[in-house]
């Protein structure tokens, strides 16, 4: 499971990066993107999906490793 | 200052006359809200110079992203007074309406820039750096309401009111010690000048000049302070216009005070009012953020005003060039089909896209230090003063409009158990 970040959509509101730290970090004016190659362990999987769940611009999904958009 | 608000003709029907200084919609909106979403999700009113009020997630989160012909151009709540019927306060002229305060006051692309001018200095990491401040000063002032020996304190007035002005002072390089000045400054912008025209001129004149003398100041000795960091700015190769800083400058202030102190007061309303929220965050202090984001979304201060720059079909509502839109950000945030139980608290709710900081390219730009205040605030409260309950829920006063909170709060506290501070209160 992969974290992504839409960066057209992106306001930089920072919910993720409270939420989630682990996996999205923030550039100096707030914008956001997923640490590394957004890989989610298993550990963190509740983490991503309360970023997901909690970005008022819908920027933050899920995807399997094949692409493809994650159940949630 | 006084809090009166002016009276106004009772309202008859909240679809077509609703009235944003209703006694009934400052105390609590929800209801209206709730009607308003079933019978006319997009009410409208003459009162206050004319506007359009959604109530709807949706409708208010479509529409902030409208930029093209909602302008943010005019983004206070009521009209200037030529316009505002019944006003007993206008002057005959010289009042004018037009704000300058980029980037809350502008549309791309003046917009575009003036934001990212500020974007650094309120970034989490920047805003980190506030907080040993927050903190310290969140203990001092319990220190001297402990001190004061008193079992009732305004937690309003001595307590949330006191942490913003300070923490955007010392963002600004500007006097701490102004706080109570800096506060009926705000106050007389956003609160009680918008019913009393000549008030909020003069409060803006004088903002104005305050902010003309210190950028002179940071001129001849330039420091850290953000001020200092806008002068140095360039765009385009260009130093940055001195009443642009200046305009920046104030709405920060402007922005920062009244909004943060009305949402840490309403933290505590909640509290202080639910005993069972108030036990779980003391026994579980890692629900205090999700909390705060929960208590924004419940109780959501601010309510902006976009103007319409064409005529605009929504949702089969006439909206005319020129007609004013009411970004309802905290009836959004109310909306059962956003929300699931919008009216319960629940303090580790997961799903919550609120909306109370904004949505879209006018999103707050303060909003993690707004965070960082509320968390700070709450923790440092919840410490010192484990037992709490609202003295008398009928003597609170809230304010509303432009933004909503408690102004009058008196919270008993139980000086039994309250937690003295540590000897040792370093800045
Ligand atoms: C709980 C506290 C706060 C709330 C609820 C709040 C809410 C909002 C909202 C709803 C907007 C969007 C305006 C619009 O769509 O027209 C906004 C914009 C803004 N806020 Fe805040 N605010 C808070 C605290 C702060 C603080 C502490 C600052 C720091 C100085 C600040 C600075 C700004 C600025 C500069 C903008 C303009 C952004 C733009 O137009 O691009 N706010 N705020
Ligand atoms: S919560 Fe959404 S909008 Fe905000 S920084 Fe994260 S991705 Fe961007």
């Amino acid at each position: 499971m992969r974290i992504v970040v839409d960066s057209e959509k992106c306001e930089g509101h920072n919910r993720c990066y409270s939420l989630a730290p682990e996996l999205v970090d923030v550039d100096d004016y707030g914008y956001a993107s997923a640490i590394g190659d957004g890989n989610v362990p298993p550990e963190l999987l509740e983490k991503a999906q309360l970023a997901v769940d909690n970005c008022p611009e819908y920027a933050i999904t899920l995807v399997n490793d094949d692409g493809t958009p994650a159940e949630s | 200052m006084t809090d009166q608000m002016p009276q106004t003709p009772p309202v008859e029907d909240w679809t077509s006359d609703y009235d944003i200084f209703d006694p009934d919609y400052l105390t609590d909106p929800t209801l209206i809200w709730d009607d308003l979403r079933n019978e006319c999700p997009v009410a409208h009113t003459e009162r206050w110079g004319g506007s359009w009020l959604p109530t709807k997630y949706d409708d208010v989160v479509r529409m902030a992203r409208m930029v093209d012909v909602l302008s943010s151009t005019d983004p206070i709540v009521v009209r200037p007074p030529e316009n505002n019927a019944g006003d007993p306060n206008a002057p005959e002229s010289g009042y004018t309406q037009a704000v300058n305060a980029p980037p809350i006051s502008s549309d791309a692309p003046v917009h575009t820039w003036s934001r990212r001018l500020i974007l650094p200095a309120f970034s989490p990491r920047s805003t980190a750096n506030h907080e040993p401040y927050t903190r310290a000063l969140c203990h001092q002032l319990i220190d001297e309401l402990q001190a004061s020996g008193d079992t009732t304190v305004d937690a309003a007035t001595n307590y949330a009111q006191q942490i913003p002005p300070r923490v955007i002072a010392r963002l600004l390089g500007i006097d701490e010690g102004m706080s109570e000045q800096f506060t009926d400054w705000v106050r007389g912008v956003l609160e009680l000048g918008l019913t009393n025209p000549p008030l909020r001129q003069k409060c803006r004149d004088e903002l104005r000049e305050f902010f003309m003398a210190e950028i002179k100041d940071r001129i001849a000795n330039p420091g850290e302070d953000l001020i200092s960091e806008l002068l140095a700015a360039k765009v385009d190769g260009e130093p940055v216009d001195l009443l642009h800083v200046a305009g920046t400058c104030n709405l920060m202030l402007v922005a920062g005070i009244d909004t943060t102190w009305s949402s840490i007061g309403s933290a505590l309303w909640h509290l202080a009012t639910h005993p069972e929220d108030r036990e779980r965050l003391i026994a579980d202090p890692e629900l205090i953020p999700t909390a705060v984001e929960e208590l924004l979304r419940a109780y959501s201060p601010v309510t902006m005003a976009r103007v319409a720059t064409d005529d605009v079909d929504f949702n089969g509502c006439p909206i005319k060039a020129g007609d004013k839109i009411l970004m309802n950000f905290p009836g959004a945030n109310r909306d059962p089909e956003m929300f699931d139980n919008p009216d319960e608290v629940i303090i580790d709710r997961q799903q919550n896209r609120h909306v109370a900081f904004g949505v879209g390219i006018h999103r707050c730009a303060g909003s993690n230090l707004a965070r960082m205040e509320m968390q700070v605030a709450i923790e440092v409260w919840l410490e010192r003063f484990p037992k709490f309950t609202l003295d008398d829920a009928d003597a609170v006063t809230w304010a509303g409009g432009q933004v909503r909170g408690p102004r009058f709060l008196p919270i008993a506290v139980d000086a039994e158990a309250q937690v003295p501070g540590a000897t040792s209160v370093t800045t």
